[in-house]
């Protein structure tokens, strides 16, 4: 409960960089206002905006948003076993399957525990989250030029905040790099908007790249094993070739000496 | 208007994927490949935007205040900073070395 409270607390308090964002790119605040309520996810709210000012269409503005969105469902999937709702309430409560909200529910115990814990986030982070939104973006244009205050760094300031924590594999680095550079490349080439879309290609690249590798590093895995086998095979069975010949060595020694002993009680006879 | 329109869209979709999570009978899309491509996705777009918001103005390529304000940021988040902190370093930095210049 004290964990809902504070996330909620301190991520619906970045509503006032969204608010201020928004209004520094030329979106109204009627606009900006519409975008908290209706879309509440801070990450696809930002990335609208901001191709929205780099003067990209709005589909393609609205399709990298979409993309970044995707996240959601793969929350919704964990939480829906936990939160165990019926139709009605799983149409309403799927607006707040955000990254705060399933991160405190999915850290509790208990169907009890896991639905207090999504809605109270839920509820906090909605309420302030709007209400900053509303008080930024009303302080902005309050501001008049937004970037002789500086405010133009605020939109990757907040991405690269929202970024840092997903960098955790060489996978997640590989690909961050991969599209930055992708994305300052193709920006002078492509139309605006377009270049975030095709540097979202760097994941599935990456993907595949990643996946091969670990595909042919369990491929040599397997070789080597089959080799150390093969090699102890081998060794088997020169080990049981010397046991042959030692023991034939010995067979043959034997004889001789069982040859030896007749010739010798032979020729013991042939004296007699 | 086609700022409305984008904004249309936007919710419906982000609204959408959300639902589909919580619809989804568990298992459906619970294959690897899905689950990594939609962890990978957002690090692709936010690194691009990042890079974009930072070294660029419209499609012009540019080295200005806001790179030495995304510096401040990466180094707030380096000394983990909350969320604001991180923005308004950026902010100010990126005010202040105007103010000088």
């Amino acid at each position: 409960m004290r964990d809902a409270l504070g996330v909620g607390i301190a991520v619906g308090l970045s509503g006032f960089a969204f608010g201020v964002t928004a209004s520094g790119a030329g979106i109204s605040l009627a606009q900006t206002c519409a975008l908290s309520l209706f879309v509440f996810t801070g990450a696809s709210q930002f990335a609208l905006v901001g191709a929205l000012a780099a003067g990209s269409g709005p589909l393609t503005a609205a399709v990298g948003a979409f993309f970044l969105g995707t996240r959601n469902t793969l929350y919704g999937l964990r939480l829906s076993g936990l939160l165990g709702l019926r139709l009605g309430t799983r149409v309403a409560a799927a607006h707040w399957v955000i990254d705060e909200t399933s991160a405190v529910a999915l850290a509790q115990r208990g169907r009890q525990a896991v639905r207090l814990g999504f809605t109270v986030t839920g509820a906090t982070l909605f309420v302030l989250w709007n209400l900053t939104t509303f008080l930024g973006a009303l302080g902005a244009e309050a501001l008049g030029d937004t970037a002789a205050w500086g405010l133009d760094a605020a939109p990757p300031a907040a991405f690269l905040a929202l970024l840092a924590p997903m960098l955790r594999t060489g996978a997640e680095r590989t690909t961050a790099g991969l599209a930055a550079v992708l994305g300052l490349a193709l920006l002078p080439v492509l139309p605006a908007g377009v270049p975030v879309l095709v540097a979202a290609l760097a994941a599935p690249a990456v993907l595949v790249v990643h996946s091969g590798k670990a595909r042919r590093a369990a491929d040599v895995l397997m070789l080597q094993k089959q080799k150390q086998k093969q090699k102890q095979k081998q060794k088997q069975k020169q080990k049981q070739k010397q046991k042959l010949v030692q023991e034939q060595e010995q067979a043959d020694e034997q004889g001789q000496e069982q040859a030896q002993r007749r010739t010798e009680s032979g020729s013991e006879e042939e004296s007699r | 208007m086609s700022v409305w329109i984008a904004i249309g869209i936007t919710a419906l979709g982000c609204y959408l994927v959300k639902l589909l999570g919580l619809s989804v009978p568990a298992g459906a899309l619970e294959r690897p490949v899905f689950k990594r491509l939609t962890a990978l996705l957002p690090v692709a777009l936010l690194a691009a935007l990042t890079a974009q918001q930072t070294f660029a103005d419209q499609t012009v390529l540019v080295l200005d205040a806001r790179a030495a304000g995304l510096a401040a940021a990466a180094l707030a988040l380096v000394l983990r900073a909350p969320f604001l902190v991180v923005v308004a370093a950026a902010v100010l930095v990126t005010a202040g070395i105007r103010a000088v210049g």
